[in-house]
């Protein structure tokens, strides 16, 4: 199929005609075989044909946009997930992933039952257990834990719904240490800019207004790729609609395609960028005058500051031409206020993240978009009481303690900062000793794979619960299976948005294996530890009737709609003129941070240079693809269908330089001499010259997991460096520098 | 009679191949294949470059040469203008897949020759294709040609469009707005 073209790339992404090979029977046969039913019955189901169908309202859990969907079997069988139309996150349209999330239950890959390490003859394996048996040997061990060292010294790394209760269980357990990767190695920086900026952070989903912006700006946001789901449509309406489209990215992404400005910036210098778009806007007054008046304190000090930073002081940084820079810089303000600087989501990059993401905040207050239609609205977010359980016990040790005068501004808990604080060291009295992993896979997801081994060979317990086999149950003590999103009832979607609305996930079929539900596990372990009275609930549907009663709402007629919308709701754009008080130490929105002033950091982002990859290394960047959510769709067997392995993305002229040929496996080399897996090269003028992309969530090392396994490369394998954010403790690491090397055809 | 086509807005496209994964579920399409893809034709040098993204599948051809071609008349134009294969009468000769222009084809593991229906047990029942009912970004539009109210002929009467391979005369059913 692929034909020559000169300068030209033909990509199909899927695996039809190149190569296709049958694996013989597709969704249905494997299917078929599971219920011991024929193929030819199978497939007499597709279609609209006979058989007794029925929809199961759930919540999507591929990734953590949670769009709510139904669930269609026929017989009780699984035929599809579309999305509910109801739904203002899906409106009706699931993703590939969410539309692919039948994989996740039919992945014949998937944990299976209970397991607990144990050594046979001198050698390390897992032996099966009874749920029963698991259970007892984990509280047993916290129990130990919490003897000699105290309850804090366990801690609780968490993502995806079923962990609020894993999180209630360590609270009543009497530690609160508990980390989500998605803050410090995530969008953290983002959170800390907006509250230091606007007294509020952005939420997810995001507040922002991208349906209606007329002119939007993206920093390094691949929209589009990065295929959460809601943010995409509004993304294509704007397109559809002329927005014009700003996109900064060292790649000519899907969103860059779509854009009328694409500047390829050379990474790293994205501040000296937006610093250069506030000077432009100041110098030329286009700024809202008003706005900034009423409403932002500290111009005077944000013009003096950013008086040298001019166009043609960023040129040779960026590389982004003076003219270029003020005719984008003229663009936003005649959009203005309906123009939104994108604030991110995964920001930790370069160690100084809070101050990149404050300068687009600034720009945005210049741009007097706040509470504005096509800026940020004032989400709205369904108010349900809590479950009323008994207060905690008091937090005797947090992990903030192990890091005395460091990163002030954190806000929520470090992953990193837990992990660094399970390794002993003589300043500290005291180091985690237990972690309870549910439902990240920490070996993809930390940077510096090397201290996260280091540190849990420190441990006394590892429990991981988890779906599938991911790397870190590899190295758990126990391992306890949960079972998929469409076998299970979890808590109730609340989520901001334009409307306040309440979701329900309810089970579409008994958990498949030895498998169960993260809000059983957590109540049977609870029973365990005797914290009878934090789990006063038999089983979720008495929890979640309890909620509901609260609002008036039942589980019956939630389990009908699947989406309940509700009526109270504030306006979400604000009134011309009206007075607000932002939640800052001024009252004000800071472009001045007296906060930031009061630590000792800048008030006002000053650029910082960053270290430039040396000869014949490339920066390594990463990212996202529209089929799979970090490392933990990339088994899903419907997924896999439209890209089983990830490729490295490398300039024409650097490939040639490196003798590398579009299509053949490489691999790189980081600086710290960490090689990868072998990776396919996609040779390419879609990226600059001084940097290699590729898609996170590929190479895994688990054999337990046989279709992703060793196919394509880890990224994060590749991250041993990261820069700190002296500010909140992000991890910033787009950092490390690769060269790359064609693969040894034996490999 | 109705003449049914498809049009796919490359202005909304994001190539997530949604209407891939939901073609699969949705048809019960084997491991290993699909009845649609997503081509990104990328032209220029860094960095002046543009992209097409488009959603591709069966061209339904007005003048079809995988019909003309096939053997034992398995491979027919249904009513409405869809082009479908009758599995019982398909032979899995391939000759069909030599002939069609987009490689729209594959041999199903069971014998026969596979492609896009247009979703027609949907169709029948008044549903849009599964690709156009999930896509996120609705660049997907499905409809009658012969009407001319329909949203596919006020489309293609309102903006700019193309087709594939528009010099192999066969005049296909999937236009692509630019």
């Amino acid at each position: 199929m692929a034909r020559e073209l000169s300068r030209r790339e033909f990509i199909k992404i899927s695996s039809l005609g190149l190569g296709a090979l049958s694996l013989g029977g597709g969704l249905w046969r494997a299917l078929a075989n599971e219920f011991s039913a024929s193929t030819e019955e199978a497939i007499a189901l597709t279609g609209f044909s006979e058989g007794l169908l029925q929809r199961t309202p759930t919540v999507c859990e591929i990734c953590f946009w949670q769009c709510a969907g139904w669930v269609h079997t026929i017989d009780g069988k699984p035929w599809k997930i579309i999305g509910n139309e109801n739904d203002p996150n899906s409106n009706g349209r699931l993703c590939p992933r969410g539309t692919g999330g039948l994989g996740a239950y039919l992945d014949n890959d998937r944990l299976k039952t209970p397991l607990i390490r144990t050594e046979v003859r001198g050698k390390q394996t897992f032996r099966e257990a009874t749920w029963e048996e698991a259970l007892d040997y984990v509280a047993q061990k916290m129990k130990k834990i919490a003897e000699k060292h105290g309850p804090d010294c366990i801690a609780l790394f968490t993502h995806g719904s079923g962990g609020v209760f894993f999180k209630h269980l360590l609270r009543a357990f009497g530690s609160n240490n508990i980390a989500a990767p998605s803050y410090a190695q995530c969008r953290g920086p983002r959170e800390e800019a907006y509250l230091l900026t606007y007294g509020e952070g952005i939420g997810s989903p995001e507040r922002t207004d991208i349906r209606d912006t007329k002119c939007l700006v993206l920093i390094g946001s691949h929209l589009g790729e990065n295929m959460h789901n809601g943010q995409v449509q509004e993304f294509a309406d704007a397109v559809a609609n002329g927005a014009t489209v700003i996109t900064v990215d060292p790649r000519y992404s899907v969103a860059a395609s779509k854009s009328k400005y694409w500047l390829p910036i050379r990474p790293g210098t994205d501040l000296a960028l937006l610093l250069a778009w506030i000077h432009v806007i100041i110098e030329e007054e286009l700024y809202d005058k008003d706005f900034v008046q009423k409403y932002t304190y500290g111009f005077d000090q944000l013009k003096a500051k950013v008086k040298k930073y001019t166009p043609e002081w960023a040129y040779p940084i960026t590389t982004i031409k003076p003219d270029v820079i003020r005719k984008t810089a003229r663009e936003m303000a005649w959009h203005k206020p309906a123009t939104l600087i994108h604030p991110g989501r995964h920001v930790t990059w370069y160690g100084d993240d809070t101050q990149r993401v404050r300068a687009g905040a600034i720009l945005n207050a210049l741009l007097g978009n706040w509470g504005r239609r096509g800026g940020f609205y004032y989400p709205n977010k369904a108010e349900v009481p809590k479950y009323p359980y008994p207060p905690y016990p008091r937090f005797k040790w947090s992990w903030r303690e192990a890091f005395a005068d460091k990163y002030p501004l954190a806000n929520l808990a470090l992953a990193n900062g837990i992990c660094e604080a399970t390794i002993p060291s003589a300043s500290r009295d005291c180091s985690f000793k237990g972690w309870i992993v549910y439902g990240t896979n920490l070996m993809l997801t930390l940077p510096q794979p090397q201290k996260t081994i280091e540190a849990i060979q420190n441990l006394e317990l590892l429990v991981a619960i988890d779906l599938m086999p991911a790397e870190i149950t590899g190295w758990a003590d126990v391992v306890l299976p949960e079972c998929s999103y469409l076998e299970r009832y979890d808590d109730l979607r609340i989520l901001p948005g334009r409307e306040p609305t309440i979701a329900l996930r309810a089970p579409a079929f008994e958990p498949r294996f030895n498998s169960k539900p993260g809000w059983w596990i957590a109540r049977e372990l609870g029973l365990r530890l005797g914290l009878e009275k934090y789990f006063p609930w038999k089983n979720i549907e008495e929890y979640l009737e309890t909620r509901l009663k609260a609002i008036g709402l039942s589980l019956k007629e939630l389990k009908e709609k699947g989406v309940v919308k509700l009526p109270d709701r504030h306006p979400i754009y604000l009134d011309e003129g009206m007075e607000i008080e932002f939640d800052t130490p001024t009252g004000k929105i800071e472009l001045y941070s007296t906060i930031l002033e009061s630590y000792g950091f800048d008030p006002i982002p000053k650029y910082t240079h960053h270290e430039e990859p040396p000869e014949g290394y490339y920066r390594l960047l990463y990212g996202r693809a529209p089929t799979h959510t970090f490392g933990r769709t990339t088994n899903n067997p419907l997924l896999t269908e439209t890209m089983d392995e990830n490729e490295v993305w490398v300039h024409t002229k650097v490939a040639k330089l490196h003798g590398i040929e579009n299509g053949q496996y490489v691999v790189l080399v980081n600086q710290d001499g960490v090689r990868s897996n072998k990776i396919r090269a996609k040779v390419t003028e879609r990226i600059r010259h001084d940097c290699v992309y590729m898609v996170h969530g590929f190479g895994h090392r688990d054999k337990r997991l046989k279709k992703a396994f060793l196919k394509g490369a880890d990224d994060n394998a590749l991250i041993t460096r990261v820069h700190v954010d002296p500010i909140m403790g992000g991890t910033g690491m787009r950092v490390n520098f690769v060269t790359i090397e064609p693969a040894d055809s034996a490999a | 009679m109705p003449r049914y086509a498809m049009v796919v807005d490359t202005q909304r496209c994001v190539g997530c191949a949604d209407c891939v994964v939901a073609c699969k579920t949705e048809n019960n399409v084997p491991d290993g294949f699909c009845r649609d893809w997503i081509v990104q034709d990328v032209t220029g040098v860094f960095p002046d470059l543009q992209m097409e993204i488009r959603s591709e599948r069966c061209n339904h051809c007005e003048n079809a040469p995988c019909v003309r071609s096939c053997p034992t008349g398995a491979s027919y134009i249904e009513e409405g203008g869809i082009v479908l294969v009758d599995h019982d009468k398909c032979t899995g000769c391939k000759a069909c897949i030599a002939a069609c222009p987009y490689d729209a084809r594959y041999v199903h593991p069971d014998g026969y020759v596979d492609k896009c229906t247009f979703c027609i047990h949907r169709v029948k029942e008044g549903l849009e294709p599964a690709c156009v009912e999930v896509c996120p970004t609705q660049c997907l539009h499905f409809g009658d040609l012969a009407d001319p109210n329909s949203e596919v002929s006020q489309l293609l009467k309102t903006r700019h469009y193309h087709t594939l391979i528009p010099e192999a005369g066969t005049e296909p059913k999937i236009f692509f707005l630019t």
